[in-house]
Parts: structure tokens; sequence; C-alpha cells
């Protein structure tokens, strides 16, 4: 029951707010105190212009892990309507350049996979502790297997 | 229907369901409250404007900034994210947006506050468009919740205006 609602809730998710991967975990401690290690986030990506203040899940060119971050700088052109951004975590002392593929200074709107609109504490480190001692996933399936067989019905 | 793994199963789907929808509802009593902040933003001084070597413009100021965001927090209210932004148009670009300061409030006891600084992030432009510029500072906050959808909101102070000269 309960896998086959979260199934559930997760593809409602996906079509509602229209983006690939409507939650995040927080892997990093680099929005403390408002997000922690564990929590996750929705994420929504409109077609409105990407505004300072805004936290934005971002991936850097070659690097497969998402970024969640602050919007402290936007210079948006008047023809193309195309933006430049900087980023940066609230908890860390500088801006994000040292995190951008080397030479890049500015972010784009291709590299924003969505905004975080909303906010679930502590419910992601089922994630966290299955992605980085899989030997746990690997139980949990055995274990979910083992009672699929033995049961009675 | 009555093992042990079918009524596991199903107490934790319900209580599993029971705090989603707690969650909700705690998010949607957001909803409810009008918040009613106020603030002011002061330019206490241009510190120095000059033209960079890659011929960008840049500015250092000292603000002094004082707020009252105390009715922007209720229960469900974890912190408030608030910061001042330098908000300027220019040939090239539409629309700049520059944060220059930026604060954590913990709770409602910090919400009224008064901070006399320089901007904690340097002001610089794509360009050299900054001499005489009339600019808007705008208070932006955002309020995060303990569970649930994020707020946010502004208030723009208009009327800035940079030296015509580099100094």
């Amino acid at each position: 029951m309960i896998v086959t609602s979260a199934l559930i809730i997760w593809k409602g998710l996906m079509c509602v707010t229209g983006s690939e991967s409507p939650v995040v975990v927080v892997l990093s401690g680099s929005m403390e105190p408002g997000f922690k290690r564990g929590d996750i986030l929705f994420l929504h990506m409109s077609k409105d212009p990407i505004r300072a203040g805004e936290i934005v899940v971002f991936h850097v060119d070659g690097r497969e892990i998402p970024i969640v971050h602050r919007v402290i700088k936007v210079h948006e052109r008047q023809d193309t309507g195309e933006v430049d951004i900087l980023t940066k975590g609230d908890n860390n002392f500088g801006d994000d350049r040292l995190l951008y593929a080397h030479g890049q200074l500015w972010l784009q709107r291709h590299h924003i996979m969505g905004r975080a609109v909303g906010f679930l504490p502590y419910v992601g480190w089922v994630t966290i502790i299955m992605t980085e001692k899989p030997i746990i996933k690997y139980l949990l399936i055995g274990a979910l297997g083992l009672l699929v067989i033995t049961s009675k019905e | 229907m009555h093992s042990f793994g079918y009524r596991a199963n199903a107490v934790v789907t319900l209580a599993v369901t029971i705090l989603a929808m707690m969650c909700s509802m705690a998010s949607l009593s957001d909803n409810f409250n009008v918040p009613s902040p106020t603030a002011e933003v002061k330019v206490l001084n241009i510190n120095w404007f000059q033209k960079q070597a890659n011929g960008n413009d840049e500015v250092s100021l000292t603000v002094n900034i004082s707020a009252d965001l105390s009715s922007l927090f209720t229960w469900n209210t974890k912190q408030v994210f608030v910061f001042v932004a330098a908000e300027y148009e220019t040939p090239q670009n539409a629309l700049n947006q520059v944060s220059l300061w930026d604060g954590i409030i913990p709770s409602k006891d910090h919400a009224k506050f008064w901070i006399h600084t320089t901007n904690k992030y340097r002001l610089i432009d794509q360009g050299s468009n900054l001499r005489g510029k009339e600019f808007n500072l705008t208070l932006h906050w955002h309020v995060m919740p303990k569970t649930g959808k994020t707020f946010a909101d502004k208030i723009v102070m208009t009327g800035y205006r940079l030296p015509e000269e580099y100094r």
C-alpha cells in the first residue's frame, strides 16, 4: 500500500509541476539553517523569469549532482530576455563561482532545473542512506521479496 | 488478512498519510496570516566608485537598513531570509538585480532590526553604465516554513542615485 501510494504521488507530482524530477533531497549543509541534509524540496519550473532571492536547483556542466542554492545576482538582457545568474548557498561564505565549470562566471536559464517552492523535513534521509550505504538498499529489497514469497495468500 | 505483516503495513500507511495531511494543513494555515512588514533603507555613504580593469563599473556603499518583519512569523515559520538588492536598468540589460546584503532572522524576537553595513556582495555592472544611474533598493523576504510552501514578497524603495563621476 505504502509503496504504491508513494508511486502515485510521485507520478502525480511529475504531472503537476511539469518537471522531470519534482523532488530533490538536500545533500549538503550549504543552505543551513533553512535546509538541512536529509530534507526534501518540491520543485516547480514555470516560465516566469528568474529573480534574485529564489532558490533554484541547477546542474553544473559535467557534474551529475544537482545543487540547491539561492540566486543573488540577475542580469537580464533587453533584447533576448536571456539571463546571467549568480548563486550562493546561504551558509557559504562566498558565491558559487568556485563550483561552476572552469571559466564560467554565470549560470543561464538552461542550467536551472527548477525553483524550490516547498519543503518537508527529514523525509529524504531514506534516499541518502540508500545511496551512501547500498547494502541497506539490498537488505530492504531482499526483505520485501521475502515477505512477498512467504505471505500466506 | 490478519498477519503481522499486513497489520504493520496498514498502520504505517495510515501513520504516514496522517503525517502528510498534518504537514499540508500546517502549510495551509500560513495562508491566513496577513503580514504588515515595514522597512527603510538609507544610503549613508558611497565609499568608492571605480571602473575596473575589465571595463565594468563597481561601487561600494554603506547602508543603514531598519525593518520590522515580526508580522511575517507564524507558528509554522522556521526562519525568514531577508536581503536587500539594488535594481536598475541599463541599455544592454532590461533588469539588473544585485544583492547587497542578506541575513537570516531565526525567530520573531530578532525580526525588528537595525543594521549599519557596507555591501556584503560586490555591486559590479556588466559594462560601464553606473555613473549618475538611478536605482531602486528592494528589501525582499522569503518566509521558510517548518513544513510546506515558501512565501516571498518585497518592499520597493525608489529614488536612489549614484554619483555622476567616479570617486
